[in-house]
């Protein structure tokens, strides 16, 4: 078991979340940066979709109650694992009664940490994602809460010591697909979103990143009347300024997606912070 | 049927009316395709979602073009009875937008044939169409930070029912008991589903 000493600014228990009840307006949720999830697990020998945590702006003291292995990856954080400094992207040991302390990122906004065997709090729809916007799942952590962790088969192997993992972008250029819904907006509005920058707001969260910059004309009035939307979309409100859906946006809407970004670019967009610049280029090979 | 793109993942398949949109969900799920993640029905659309990994979305395309559409998309044609009590913070407000007096903005929201076009803003939220167009109002123009859950309420063409508790700016006429949302029902924890009919029964309180 697993006590929170700190739970950071914001740190809520995160899966690969609960896809295929959209049409019930069930947001997928999961972690914002998969990948980094997924790596954290496999550092520990767990499932890609174990349950871990994502640490919003770091932050968090953890004491584990039993020894246990752990990984962070993600946004880069200096860590302190019974008050010794300890790497990231590595499986670490957690002897009985020691805190892992997990510093502030000065890069990107997302850190994870798995924890081997998953921490086990109850499902709801089979997942224990926390949904921001719906409210399902775990509340976020705080102060005091403790931690089910689960059990692995014993022939679980940790194999790797310290994965390779590239640098955040300091200024990413996002790759997008447009549509579908380009053609609610003016000739030049694509151009425009492909050679400006654009700034992310403090209004950011798990649902969507806001951004400022050049305003996205539209070329035609009225209500879009309301459709899907998926994670990565770029919605565009009557203000003009974009915003890219991340893992709890609401599963319908009705203001037009000017484009969408690549998949591969998901995770590189939830580690956007607040105040920094991104760019956009089309996506080849439509 | 025109598809477009809505990413790498996932096509957006634009019909020419709702009905038309129910029978294509419908469809899309019967068809059983490897890789679908998703299929989420809106109001002239059907957006299907898929895992790229497990699928091609160009022959996810080339499917749903050839698709077979039902001429009925729900299985169980008897509507969803929602009983209310039609007591909401906003009976008299509606009443004076209208014209017609409380007995009537009731009289009609009760009468209404609706059909769930489809679900968002929280799980189980459904937009019900088939409201009376003399009952069609806007929104309130500043949200109440808190509407209660099984409140039943009005905006524009639509009504609903809110299945949790939550911030929301829709018209309130009324509550009901029945839980809309409950994550532990199956086979489904939504009590509407798209495409699905609905009628509202007064019970007692009635004005």
């Amino acid at each position: 078991m697993i006590e929170v000493v700190r739970p950071g600014p914001l740190t809520t228990v995160q899966d690969l979340g609960r896809p295929g009840h959209a049409h019930l307006g069930v947001p997928c949720s999961g972690a914002a940066d998969r990948p980094s999830l997924c790596l954290a697990n496999r550092l520990v020998g767990n499932p890609e979709d174990a349950a871990g945590l994502e640490m919003t702006f770091g932050g968090a003291v953890l004491r584990f109650h039993r020894s246990g292995w752990a990984a962070v990856t993600g946004a880069p954080v200096p860590l302190r694992v019974g008050g010794r400094p300890a790497a990231m992207n590595a499986p670490c040991h957690v002897p009985a009664g020691a805190c892992l302390e997990v510093g502030v990122p000065r890069i990107g906004v997302r850190s994870y940490l798995a924890v081997r065997g998953g921490l086990a709090v109850d499902p709801v729809l089979g997942s224990r994602s926390t949904d921001l916007l719906s409210g399902l799942g775990p509340a976020p952590l705080r102060g005091g809460d403790r931690l089910p962790v689960g059990r692995l088969p014993a022939d679980a192997p940790i194999l790797v010591d310290q994965a390779p993992v590239a640098p955040l972008p300091e200024e990413p250029v996002l790759r997008i697909l447009p549509g579908p819904r380009d053609d609610w907006f003016t000739d030049d509005a694509l151009g425009v979103l492909t050679t400006e920058r654009y700034e992310v707001t403090a209004e950011s969260n798990r649902v969507g990143i806001r951004l400022t910059g050049r305003p996205l004309r539209r070329a035609r009035e009225g209500e879009l009347p309301s459709e899907g939307m998926v994670t990565g979309a770029l919605q565009v409100p009557p203000n003009g300024m974009p915003i890219i859906f991340l893992a709890d946006h609401p599963t319908t809407g009705g203001y037009p997606v000017i484009a969408v970004l690549a998949g591969r670019d998901l995770p590189v967009a939830a580690q956007l912070r607040p105040g920094q610049k991104v760019r956009f280029r089309l996506h080849g090979g439509r | 049927m025109r598809v477009r793109r809505a990413g790498d993942a996932a096509l957006l398949a634009e019909v020419e009316d709702l009905a038309t949109a129910h029978r294509l969900h419908a469809a899309v799920r019967a068809a059983g395709l490897a890789g679908i993640v998703d299929v989420v029905p809106g109001e002239r659309t059907v957006l299907i979602v898929t895992d790229p990994a497990r699928c091609d979305l160009e022959r996810v395309r080339a499917r749903l073009a050839a698709l077979e559409l039902p001429e009925r998309p729900e299985a169980d044609p008897a509507p969803v009875e929602i009983p209310v009590r039609y007591d909401g913070a906003d009976v008299a407000e509606v009443a004076e937008l209208t014209g017609l007096t409380a007995e009537e903005v009731v009289r009609r929201h009760a009468s209404g044939e609706y059909v769930v076009a489809y679900l968002g803003f929280s799980p189980g939220f459904g937009y019900l169409r088939g409201l009376d167009p003399a009952l069609h109002v806007p929104r309130r123009s500043t949200p109440r930070t808190f509407v209660p859950a099984g409140s039943v309420a009005i905006a524009g063409p639509y009504s609903a029912v809110y299945p949790s508790s939550s911030p929301g700016g829709w018209r309130l006429l009324g509550r009901t008991d029945l839980a809309l949302w409950d994550p532990d029902r199956r086979p489904s924890p939504a009590l509407l589903r798209p495409g699905a009919r609905v009628r509202f029964v007064p019970v007692e309180g009635v004005r």
